[in-house]
């Protein structure tokens, strides 16, 4: 929580560019650095470097994806854009204004725009207040709303993400998983915020209910004009849901692009590794894929290689035979392929576009899907000549306008409710 | 808003609608026979020690002595007309003088672990929250109070201001609450700074300064809520520790002054004559041997039925 | 974590593994042969009737529900499901680790070759387990005991079954070692297991379900915990040994990429019944189950357009008290019928090794 004044010896701090209206949240050569102490006067080790000079934007409106691996940072970084974290070298800036400089009750009044969603929906939501409290809170503590139209604001919140507003007397251990989440994104947006970190918001969550969740943040998004910083570790969730991904590795990032490009033409040997080790549900495209299996583990925090932190495990570095500047010299972002948004901090990216290494070739055209097409016709038929046969129910989300196009079409018919069921539209999910 | 478990056919049951953590818990200390048994024994301390003294037979220092000359010189033994449990050498009803000595232990009890509290929750709470130099500060002087022999630095304590007005109030009883209330908050203390610097680092609490609320907020309505369970055990658990402490010190005569009658004094008096009249020292012992057990199985009861490892995880 | 000059693990794999489909299915089908080859029954493992409950304050939880399924030798099967659908119990079932009480195997039959494992005392079946049956556990960090030494751990099957001396059996183990790739096995023999990182410690637990060289291992989520390019070293690795060991697979998921990357049949379980089974292939080209369609629909993919939105089932699994005799999934299935909430649909073969629990696709309903 609490970071060093450390900065990076001899490091000349970087002129900090001037704030662009187009961007919401700009880190400038973000450094967090945690310090280890240990023994009995608790002297310095050694820092951990979560965060190791990290320089991004996310643009007002877009979703920026993050994806790595355990010791990347990225969830540090989500906290640091927000102010969870102290930085030890660098800026972050939202909305134009330096989150270090700003003194305490002007940051609790920005808390307002800026908001997180946690990973684990059993951690986050205090065990001992009901529902209603925890959404309360929020508005309590910025005196949004009082007595009955308090109660008002929380039972639209709850409806906003699919919740019956009679459950604010419950308590968070009654609900399941993806409940609770949704529970945490109600509590998000209470104080209406602009910008949203999504710390792995549905990793914890079962199959089925991941769709789920999925869809409320993105129908959110829409409805709400909201600002997304999606840090997961699953690269299909993030390619789903990314306007742009950034792929973070030992505290730096490593390749930054629109998912379309990265996902089928990696520029950086990490990317490609990672997104080969994705597994597919698909048996014949699994055989076919040429995997990379990285050596060893992902080295520590503390003591990151010299030169490019990635060269020790790298299967380029080991193809070309081992050149010596991945060894000495830390490559920064550059432009790949002249795509001018695709960027790779890799010294020979070139090459690795040139293999076909880690992309998985699955035939556009063999692309399975669960639902066979007989059954999607007989849904629609169905749909279309008795639109109030039970088990066919509209789903009770809120209209969007313009945001869910499908609406009518049969590919919505998934989003069902129990066709037995007496309930309301609001109880659309149960507590069973 | 309930919902009823009735199984329609077709669908699938659905569960009851929950009653808040802590309606949880007193169901779960409920359903637990021993903490039962300990409840019994505290209410029927708690009434001794509140309602006894006006419901007694006698007040507790008046002498019968007409009573104990009719006996030959010698305590009336238990089950005699008058006094249900007998008399001591000065025909002081039994029963009335360990009514009384409920009553001081009930208070003793209660009002110690009103100071622990007072002062070791928020010294922890401090400690905890704040970290660094003002822990490190806190915990030092906790140790230094936790090195002291307890029970010498009560006798101590009682001995150096006996003959004071601060010693002499309450019969003596102020002397005894302050005494072990001081050497007894080190406990609470570090129980709460644990809590706190263990819950600080929970998600909801970090949700919690997302959203911008206070310190100070935090503490009260996230932290203690949630991290005040080990310590109610702890408080209970404490109790029989205090009120053993002060009958040690009224049988070496440090303690409560006569003739209020704690059941510490009443041992001390009484075992003079074990082997003509036991009564004297069974019964103040049993007393004690009560109301230890009682909160001691309250005490883990309240434990068991505190355990957050069902927190509806599924 | 580990420093950052890790060494090159020895007997690692090449860094690249290419494997084209003919290669891989030669391979996997001549494993299968050899190990079926001369052996006393049809199949390693079958499962018959099998139901366990837990006995629970709130009711009778029938987790498990007449569950019949065969694996056969050296063959990897894959129990695929979501939370509280069964599949762990079902494995714990198989290798009696159920907590008694709460939980009991109500019914059923398990035969692992040849063998009636619930008929066995448990002095055998103490015998069959970490002899017969290997496992591995999601979360190395709890399966392992943190205050031996790897060395001890792994040593312990060996010497409980094997018999073998001293040296022997350290022989053995650093051989093991060197198998699931951890470099300098002599010098690790002693260290701890929170020296290890998750991926090194998972390789542990490997060692210690390979090292009795067992007829079949129960993985039960091996790679949830870790980081996804360690879950493919992993992956890799148990693919690769339980071919080279001949050792059949029972790995328990709900990542169906896992399962079309590792498996050769799947089932798929809900509600604590086995709702489809088949091949990996016809179970992902052709699934005949309203459930199997959901969950494969509700998966966001690589290949996917971007931004389209995802076909979800709605609502949640059921609560497994009082199951009446109904579908259990047809509170959220969009093609439910009457029918559906009459009479709970059998478990019914469609095509030759591909069965599927539903109304609707069976010959004579309404889809298809």
């Amino acid at each position: 929580m609490t970071a060093t004044a450390n900065p990076a010896a001899g490091a000349q701090p970087k002129p900090v560019r001037p704030h662009d209206p187009a961007n919401l949240v700009e880190v400038d050569d973000l450094k967090v650095y945690f310090e280890i102490r240990s023994g009995v006067f608790k002297t310095a080790q050694g820092s951990v470097r979560a965060i190791d000079g990290v320089t991004v934007d996310v643009r007002r409106g877009e979703t920026l994806g993050l994806v790595g691996e355990s010791g990347c940072g990225k969830s540090t970084i989500g906290r640091a854009m927000i102010k969870l974290r102290d930085a030890t070298a660098g800026t972050v800036r939202f909305d134009g204004t330096d989150l270090e400089s700003v003194k305490p009750d002007e940051l609790r009044r920005m808390r307002r725009r800026m908001q997180i969603i946690f990973q684990d929906p059993y951690g986050s939501l205090d065990p001992r207040m009901a529902v209603g409290a925890i959404i309360g809170e929020p508005l309590d503590t910025h005196h949004l709303a009082e007595g009955q139209a308090k109660q008002e604001r929380i039972a639209e919140l709850l409806e906003l993400v699919g919740l019956d507003p009679n459950y604010v007397r419950r308590y968070p251990h009654e609900f399941s998983g993806g409940q609770r989440q949704r529970i945490g994104v109600a509590r998000a947006l209470a104080v209406e915020p602009e910008f949203i970190v999504c710390d792995e918001p549905i990793s914890a969550l079962d199959v089925s209910i991941q769709a789920q969740v999925l869809n409320l943040l993105t129908d959110l998004r829409a409805r709400l004009g909201l600002t997304y910083l999606f840090v997961a570790h699953d690269l299909s969730v993030v390619k789903h849901i990314s306007d742009r991904v950034a792929v973070m590795y030992l505290g730096k990032i490593v390749e930054i692009g629109p998912p379309e490009v990265l996902y089928s033409a990696p520029g950086h040997p990490y990317s490609r590794a990672l997104l080969s080790a994705v597994p597919v549900p698909d048996p014949a495209a699994e055989r076919k894929r040429k995997r990379v299996i990285l050596k060893g583990d992902v080295p520590s925090p503390v003591n990151p290689p010299s030169g490019c932190r990635f060269h020790t495990r790298c299967w380029l570095y080991e193809r070309m035979g081992e050149p010596e500047d991945c060894r000495t010299i830390n490559p920064e972002l550059k432009v790949v392929a002249d795509v001018a948004d695709h960027q790779a901090a890799c010294h020979h990216s070139d090459e690795a576009l040139k293999t076909d290494v880690g992309i998985a070739h699955i035939d556009p055209t063999q692309v399975r899907r669960g639902t066979p097409a007989s059954a999607l016709a007989m849904l629609a038929e169905t749909n279309a000549t008795t639109p109030h046969h039970e088990g066919f129910q509209a789903p009770a989300f809120p209209d969007v306008p313009g945001a869910t196009p499908e609406s009518t079409s049969a590919s919505d018919a998934f989003g069902v409710r129990d066709p037995g069921s007496t309930s309301t539209p609001t109880d659309r999910i149960d507590p069973w | 808003m309930a919902t009823n478990t009735t199984v329609v056919p077709g669908q699938i049951a659905k569960p009851k609608a929950s009653v808040g953590p802590w309606r949880e818990a007193a169901g779960r200390l409920f359903r637990n026979k021993l903490a039962i048994v300990g409840l019994f024994l505290v209410s029927g301390l708690l009434f001794a020690g509140i309602f006894g003294p006006f419901l007694a037979p006698w007040p507790y220092q008046v002498q019968d002595l007409q009573a104990v000359f009719a006996n030959g010189g010698r305590p009336l033994p238990p089950f005699s007309p008058d006094h249900l449990l007998g008399t001591d050498q000065l025909g002081r009803d039994l029963l009335s003088r360990m009514l009384d000595g409920a009553r001081i232990s009930v208070t003793v009890a209660f009002v110690v672990q009103m100071v622990i509290i007072f002062i070791g929750v928020p010294l922890g709470a401090l400690a905890g929250w704040y970290a660094g130099l003002m822990d490190s500060t806190i915990m030092r002087f906790t140790d230094v109070i936790y090195a002291f022999p307890d029970l010498l630095f009560i006798i101590l304590l009682s001995v150096a201001f006996r003959e004071t007005p601060f010693g002499q109030a309450l019969d003596g009883l102020f002397l005894v609450f302050v005494a072990i209330g001081l050497v007894g908050w080190v406990t609470v203390a570090r129980l709460t700074r644990g809590q706190i610097l263990s819950l600080k680092e929970t998600e909801f609490v970090e949700a919690a300064r997302a959203i911008g609320v206070s310190d100070r907020n935090i503490v009260l309505k996230h932290l203690l809520p949630n991290g005040i369970s080990p310590i109610i055990v702890a408080v209970t658990l404490g109790i029989p520790v205090a009120i053993l402490a002060e009958a040690t010190l009224a049988y070496i005569g440090v303690g409560v002054q006569p003739p209020r009658a704690s059941w510490g004094s009443l041992i001390a008096e009484g075992q003079k004559s074990l082997r003509s009249d036991p009564h004297l020292v069974t019964f103040p012992a049993i007393a004690i041997a009560l109301a230890l057990i009682g909160f001691t199985f309250l005490g883990d009861g309240l434990r068991d039925a505190l355990d957050p490892k069902l927190k509806g995880k599924q | 974590m580990v420093s950052a000059n890790e060494e090159v693990p020895t007997g690692e794999s090449p860094t690249i593994v290419e494997l084209s489909s003919d290669e891989v299915l030669r391979e996997r089908n001549a494993a299968v042969l050899e190990a079926g080859a001369g052996r006393k029954a049809d199949h390693l493992l079958e499962v018959r009737g099998l139901s366990t409950h837990f006995f629970t304050p709130d009711g009778v939880v029938q987790a498990v529900d007449d569950v019949d399924f065969e694996v056969g030798y050296g063959e990897t099967l894959g129990l695929v499901g979501e939370s509280g659908c069964g599949k762990s119990v079902t494995a714990l079932s198989i290798a009696r680790l159920v907590a008694d009480p709460p939980g009991k195997i109500v019914s059923g039959s398990i035969q692992f070759d040849g063998i009636d494992v619930l008929k066995l005392s448990d002095v055998d079946m103490r015998k069959l387990r970490g002899k017969e049956i290997g496992f591995i556990f999601q979360d190395p960090l709890t399966s392992l005991n943190p205050t031996l030494t790897i060395g001890y751990q792994i040593g312990e099957s060996i010497r409980e079954h094997l018999g073998l001396s001293a040296k022997a059996a350290r022989d053995r183990i650093i051989e093991l070692l060197a198998k699931v790739g951890i470099p300098r096995p002599a010098d690790r023999l002693n260290d701890y297991p929170h020296q290890f990182s998750g991926g090194m410690r998972q390789r542990v637990m490997i060692a210690i379900a390979l090292s009795c060289d067992p007829k079949l291992i129960l993985a039960d989520e091996p790679t949830t915990a870790l980081d996804v390019t360690i879950q493919a070293q992993i992956l890799e690795l148990i693919q690769r040994l339980s071919s080279e060991f001949q050792t059949a697979v029972l790995l328990i998921t709900h990542d169906l990429g896992i399962a079309a990357g590792m498996c050769d049949r799947v089932n798929v379980m809900y509600a604590g019944r086995i709702v489809e089974t088949g091949t990996v292939d016809t179970l992902f080209e052709d699934p005949r189950m309203p459930y199997a369609w959901g969950l494969l629909d509700s998966l966001p993919r690589i290949d996917d357009v971007r931004g389209d939105r995802l076909r979800t089932i709605e609502g949640l699994p059921p609560l497994l008290i009082n199951v009446p005799d109904a579908c259990r999934f047809n509170p959220r299935c969009s093609y439910a019928r009457d029918r559906c909430r009459e009479s709970e649909p059998q478990l019914t073969e469609r095509e030759p090794g591909h069965s599927a629990r539903c109304w609707a696709t069976e010959p004579g309903g309404w889809i298809e």
